[in-house]
């Protein structure tokens, strides 16, 4: 018993130890990919529905008012929505390409994607 | 021996979902899917007390009537993919033997958090993977907390069914 033990809190070290450095691995490798983006790329079920450049302030109504952009200052976030929870509004600004906000209930999301000023996409070599 | 079994279950699942009432009312961190996973508990105990088939028969069972009576109907998908993924883990990781209760329930909790990443993928497209570091962190460091709780329990409640 206690040497079967021993042998299942080694391995479940193991486990736990694998599993941080995994997230540890992941979280670096999405960061060092990352830029400063362009433009805010609304989608709702997975499909665009508009897209707004950074450079350009304003306040966005989406997805018929449920949730409301704001951009300023090159940074993209979401001030208001209808959900309870407003997890969409607590996740903050966003400007790095890749960076998203979810907005589960609306199944909405903000994303931050490259591409330079005048919309054309940009071509990565 | 059976209504004994059957009321064992009928306390579990009544258990887990009070846990994630409970659950529901604590203020989440702001990145959607982080969380304790307190329900988990009652599930790990029933895979270890009851057996596999009864484990998932809650599980499952939680979740629907948990999303029906709390949530909206977009967390009833999200739910069921974590908990899916979750106990086809943590049922294939206690078969092995090798483990404890506690990496049971981490790989529990860390793939309760990649089924719901996945079904966030099918219905918004694939930039959610950028939650999927800080999930599995969450999802390992709640996991161990659930785990030794579960361990602690299964330890010390008496054998029934």
């Amino acid at each position: 018993m206690n040497a079967s033990s021993g042998k299942q809190l080694r391995a479940d070290l193991i486990v736990i130890a694998a599993l941080l450095l995994l997230s540890g691995i992941l979280f670096l490798a999405l960061r060092l990919g990352r830029r400063e983006g362009g433009v805010a790329v609304v989608r709702v079920d997975g499909v665009e529905t508009e897209r707004h450049l950074l450079s350009v302030d304003g306040v966005f109504p989406l997805n018929g008012g449920s949730n409301i952009l704001v951009i300023e200052d090159g940074q993209a976030w979401l001030s208001e929505a209808d959900c309870p929870d407003l997890l969409c509004v607590r996740q903050g600004k966003v400007h790095y390409t890749g960076e998203v906000i979810t907005c589960l209930p609306n199944r909405l999301t903000v994303t931050v994607e490259g591409g330079d000023s005048n919309g054309v996409d940009l071509v990565v070599g | 021996m059976k209504t004994k079994k059957i009321t064992v279950m009928a306390m579990c699942t009544a258990l887990a979902m009070i846990l994630s009432y409970v659950e529901s009312q604590i203020p989440s961190p702001g990145v959607p899917g982080v969380k304790m996973g307190l329900a988990n508990i009652a599930v790990v105990f029933c895979l270890y007390r009851l057996g596999w088939k009864e484990a998932a028969g809650i599980s499952l069972l939680r979740v629907v009537l948990v999303s029906l009576l709390f949530g909206h109907v977009a967390s009833l998908m999200y739910s069921a993919a974590g908990a899916v993924l979750s106990l086809l883990g943590m049922i294939g990781l206690k078969a092995t033997d090798r483990l404890s209760c506690v990496a049971v329930s981490v790989i529990g909790g860390v793939l309760h958090n990649v089924g719901q990443i996945l079904m966030a993928w099918v219905l918004m497209g694939p930039n959610v993977v950028y939650y999927l570091p800080v999930l599995i962190f969450s999802g390992t460091v709640a996991g161990v907390v659930i785990g030794v709780l579960a361990g602690l329990i299964v330890k010390r409640v008496r054998p029934s069914a």
